[in-house]
């Protein structure tokens, strides 16, 4: 079992889908909400997902083809 | 011994050890070092600091680390020039430059790897990492060599070998990641959670980011023991422009200098300006973007810290500014021709931002101003190569020195 905290970013359309339901429905992840801001056209939620590594990185794979953002919750860590 | 009593959470307050943790478990709220504010009070001076190293390390009673801890590159004390001629140009009344390329891998990375690095050896870290395009790169290598700990660097697999040198030398483990830029992000973050290496910049962050405060003390103590009323910074992940704020209201708070408001505005390339977008739009909701800029070193496209440099420029009725390649470019040749330094491309965006701050009246040209200048300009010469004076070809007569001399333009002391 693995534990994966992330930050997804959502624009236009994609802050309309019930993204984060289907995660929990599609693959085998519990998904726990920490944090959010949405407006109408923009949002952002930081939250953890909990399961095996592999369905994690599936299910990652999965958000990132709907449109939406997936970073690690610290933003970004390749600097200069 | 160190007046660090514990890690905050920015969002909700709740306290952690000092441990290497850098986000909240409760809420994921980034965490920041909490100190003993009573004893600092009643233990700082401006001669016990006065009588310190001339190096971040005469402010350590004020950074999350215990002397015996120290890794010692003599890192810090740079010069604080003032800047008459660049004044002149764009006139103003007093400019400072902050210069920060005198460090010694030549960027102010050094003031924030010198933290992370004393206080991982302080928790028994055996292994400085970091991923990295350059500077940061380069200042844990230098650190880890100096430390005699061992360094692991991961870099994207396409970067260029002349930036790999500056931190190969140093003869780090580098990992050269095939992938995209988020890939190695994702990788980083995950290793961090993974392995007992202390990654500067995320497992290890809240310790790195204190050493920015020592910019804002030192400008502070350069000036006569006072605050500018103006500042203008870089902004990438917006940490070291937050952290520069801090610096200035601590002194504030422990007496060591006036109370003066000091105006921060943040500098920004056109090509990943995320932050000064925000700002412009007025939200503090910030959008990620895919980083398109010669500016390599501000390429931060999901700025950690950029909802609490937004705060820090409404606070203090600061502003934001963003520039083009161009005028970045032009920045870096200003502050060479007026100044004699030599600035990295962040440095190009520090002046160009200044004198957009000014054109936009977001600063005030009568009033004291200091320009951060980050980094050295070797690191990025791709930059400005075909940008700069070219020399005058002539054979090895004095005929042809005259004829050659005569005609060009640029040459100095022609006619004179």
């Amino acid at each position: 079992m693995a534990t994966r905290r992330v930050r997804f970013t959502f624009e236009g359309d994609a802050v309309k889908e019930p993204v984060i339901y289907l995660v929990g429905h599609e693959f085998d992840v519990v998904t726990n909400i920490r944090m959010a801001d949405v407006e109408h056209d923009f949002g952002w939620v930081v939250l953890e997902l909990d399961g095996d590594h592999d369905e994690i990185d599936r299910a990652l794979a999965w958000v990132e083809d709907k449109g939406v953002r997936v970073d690690p919750v610290a933003g970004d860590v390749v600097e200069s | 011994m160190t007046y660090a009593t514990c890690l905050a959470c920015r969002e909700c307050d709740r306290e952690f050890p000092l441990d290497p943790l850098h986000v909240c478990d409760f809420c994921f709220g980034p965490l920041e070092v909490a100190y003993d504010e009573d004893r600092i009070q009643s233990k700082v001076t401006r001669e016990r600091i006065e009588s310190g190293p001339r190096s971040i390390w005469r402010y350590i009673d004020f950074l999350p680390v215990d002397e015996d801890f120290i890794v010692d590159l003599n890192v810090g004390w740079t010069p604080l020039l003032k800047a008459d001629r660049l004044a002149d140009r764009l006139g103003m009344r007093e400019l400072w430059i902050k210069n920060d390329t005198c460090n010694p891998s030549w960027s102010f990375k050094d003031r924030v790897v010198a933290v992370a690095s004393s206080r991982a050896r302080q928790m028994g870290f055996k292994t400085l990492a970091c991923a990295s395009t350059g500077n940061l790169a380069n200042s844990v290598s230098a650190h880890a060599a100096r430390a005699g700990m061992e360094a692991i660097v991961f870099i994207p697999h396409d970067l260029e070998a002349g930036k790999v040198l500056g931190s190969a030398v140093y003869n780090p483990t580098i990992v050269s990641v095939n992938g995209s830029y988020d890939d190695v992000n994702r990788l980083c973050s995950e290793l961090a959670d993974n392995r007992q290496w202390a990654f500067v910049n995320i497992n290890v962050r809240p310790y790195y980011a204190e050493g920015s405060r020592t910019l804002a003390y030192e400008v502070a103590e350069q000036l006569g023991w006072r605050a500018p009323r103006q500042v203008v910074a870089p902004m990438a992940s917006g940490s070291l422009f937050t952290k520069i704020h801090k610096g200035f209201q601590e002194f504030q708070q422990y007496g060591l200098i006036e109370e003066t408001p000091v105006r921060m505005i943040g500098a920004q390339a056109e090509g990943c300006s995320p932050i000064t977008t925000a700002w412009r739009n007025e939200t503090t909701n910030i959008r990620p973007v895919k980083p398109n800029t010669i500016a390599k070193s501000l390429a931060i496209g999901n700025p950690a810290d950029g909802y609490y440099a937004l705060k820090v420029m409404k606070r203090t009725d600061g502003g934001s500014t963003a520039v083009t390649d161009p005028e970045v470019v032009e920045g870096i040749r200003m502050l060479a021709e007026c100044e004699g330094v030599f600035a990295e491309t962040a440095g190009g965006v520090t002046i160009a931002g200044l004198r957009q701050a000014i054109e936009m009246g977001q600063v005030d040209p009568d009033e004291t101003t200091v320009a951060f200048i980050t980094g050295g300009g070797l690191k990025t010469a791709d930059a400005v190569v075909e940008h700069v004076t070219q020399p005058i070809p002539v054979e090895g007569t004095l005929q042809s020195f005259e004829d050659a001399f005569a005609e060009a333009p640029q040459a100095v002391g022609v006619g004179g």
